[in-house]
Parts: structure tokens; C-alpha cells; sequence
């Protein structure tokens, strides 16, 4: 069951090399990100699109805000 | 929307996901880093002065008195750092004697180190606010807004500013200090 967590828990798991990853659209990731992080649009993901990450490893997604 | 691609990804095989529901709105209020074509312009923790005298509210206004130096006010916050209040202009014609707490301005406003830092500084000119405090989302105190450096920042003036890490800051962000 994929976890809740705030942004201090971010930046450790960042420092422990965690992908952060944004699934707004790719004109949205284009115009504001978080630094690093990489685009994988909700709605294009698929296993083609999350080839390149670790499935044993942790990740973290994030869009906008809450709501 | 996060919540969705979480869920997604389990689907899909992650083993160990994690959601930031908060998302890069909070992230870019904390101040910490964002790009692309529209993260562009100085933001408030650009021109910030970072580790501004403070105290707590069961200080003594001598005690916090002796805390200004060259500023004009300390701020009063709580154990983890929240701002409470601030000790300026009148606050400082209570007795020594007396304890901050009592003598404190109450709830100062508050700013957070991402906000652009143009509007802003147009909005202290009209409303002839000399500085703001900054404090992270949670309301923890990270620096001080001086107009007057804000806007030599945005005027090129500050451009030899020097970047430090700053410990009382929480995450790893850094601040472009005010020399």
C-alpha cells in the first residue's frame, strides 16, 4: 500500500537516492518541477514507461498539491 | 492525482512506493529547489538575512534587549521555532524586568522563503513595511526580509552574494546570504 509522506521524508529518501518522480503532463513537468525529479504522466503509465526505475527500490510521486 | 500514480506503480510491480501528497506546491512555499520555463525571477529567499536574533517568551526584555545588536527587533519564537511574536518599536518600552511574552507583539505576518520576491517588495513600498519575517509552511522562523536588501538584490546591487548552508534551516536548501 503505497505511504503518505511530507517533505522532510522526501528529502531523506532523495538522499538515499530515491527517484522522485512527477506524473503531472509533460507540458506541466516542462514549465515547473521539483529540481531532479522526472516526468512519468499518470496517464501514459504503463510498464513501457517505468522501465528505467527500480521496481525493488523505493520511489516517491508527487503532482500539485492535495487536492 | 498522486495518489492514483501510487497505486499505479504498486500495480505495476514498485514494491515500496511513497506519496508527497503535498505535492510541489509545499515544496516550492518551503523554499526549496524547482525548475523549468516558468521557475525563473528572485524569490524571497534570495535576499533573506538568515539566524535574525531571537528569544523565547519567558526571556526577560533585558534579556532579549541585549540580543539586538545592529537590528531593530527580535522575534520571539517557541521550541521548535515557531513564531510567536516579535519585540520592536513599543514593545520596547516595558521594564527589563518584564517577560517577553507579555510584552511581545503578537502574530506577526509571515512570508515563506519561495514567494516571488518582486510582488512582494511592491506590496511592503505601498504598505511602508521596512521588513517581514520568513518561516517554512509549519511556521518555523528561517530569516528576515529587509526591503532594503530585497531590493538591492533585485537591483544587481547583492550579485557577489555568497551561498551558505543554513543549520537552522529544515532540509538541505540554501540561502544566497545578505553580505
Amino acid at each position: 500500500m503505497p505511504q503518505a509522506i511530507d517533505r522532510e521524508q522526501v528529502l531523506r529518501l532523495a538522499e538515499r537516492g530515491a527517484p522522485v518522480v512527477d506524473v503531472l503532463s509533460p507540458e506541466e513537468h516542462e514549465q515547473l518541477r521539483i529540481a531532479g525529479s522526472a516526468g512519468l504522466w499518470l496517464r501514459e503509465l504503463d510498464a513501457g514507461s517505468v522501465a528505467g526505475f527500480a521496481k525493488s527500490e523505493p520511489i516517491v510521486v508527487y503532482c500539485h498539491d492535495p487536492l | 492525482m498522486s495518489a492514483r500514480a501510487a497505486w499505479r506503480l504498486e500495480e505495476l510491480g514498485f514494491s515500496e512506493v511513497y506519496d508527497y501528497d503535498a505535492g510541489r506546491q509545499d515544496w516550492q512555499e518551503a523554499g526549496l529547489p524547482i525548475e523549468g520555463t516558468e521557475a525563473w525571477g528572485p524569490i524571497v529567499a534570495d535576499a533573506i538575512t538568515v539566524d535574525p536574533p531571537r528569544c523565547r517568551p519567558g526571556d526577560t526584555v533585558g534579556d532579549a534587549r541585549s540580543l539586538l545588536g545592529a537590528a531593530t527587533q527580535v522575534i520571539v519564537v517557541n521550541e521548535p521555532g515557531v513564531v510567536l511574536g516579535v519585540m520592536r518599536k513599543e514593545s520596547w518600552d516595558a521594564a527589563d524586568e518584564a517577560l517577553v511574552g507579555e510584552a511581545m507583539r503578537l502574530g506577526p505576518s509571515t512570508v515563506r522563503p519561495g514567494a516571488m520576491l518582486v510582488p512582494l517588495l511592491e506590496r511592503m513600498r505601498a504598505k511602508e513595511t521596512e521588513s517581514v519575517l520568513v518561516s517554512d509552511p509549519e511556521g518555523r522562523l528561517i530569516g528576515v526580509l529587509d526591503r532594503a536588501d530585497g531590493e538591492a538584490f533585485v537591483s544587481g546591487e547583492l550579485i557577489e552574494s555568497s551561498f551558505q548552508t543554513c543549520d537552522s534551516c529544515p532540509g538541505w536548501w540554501r540561502h544566497r546570504l545578505v553580505s
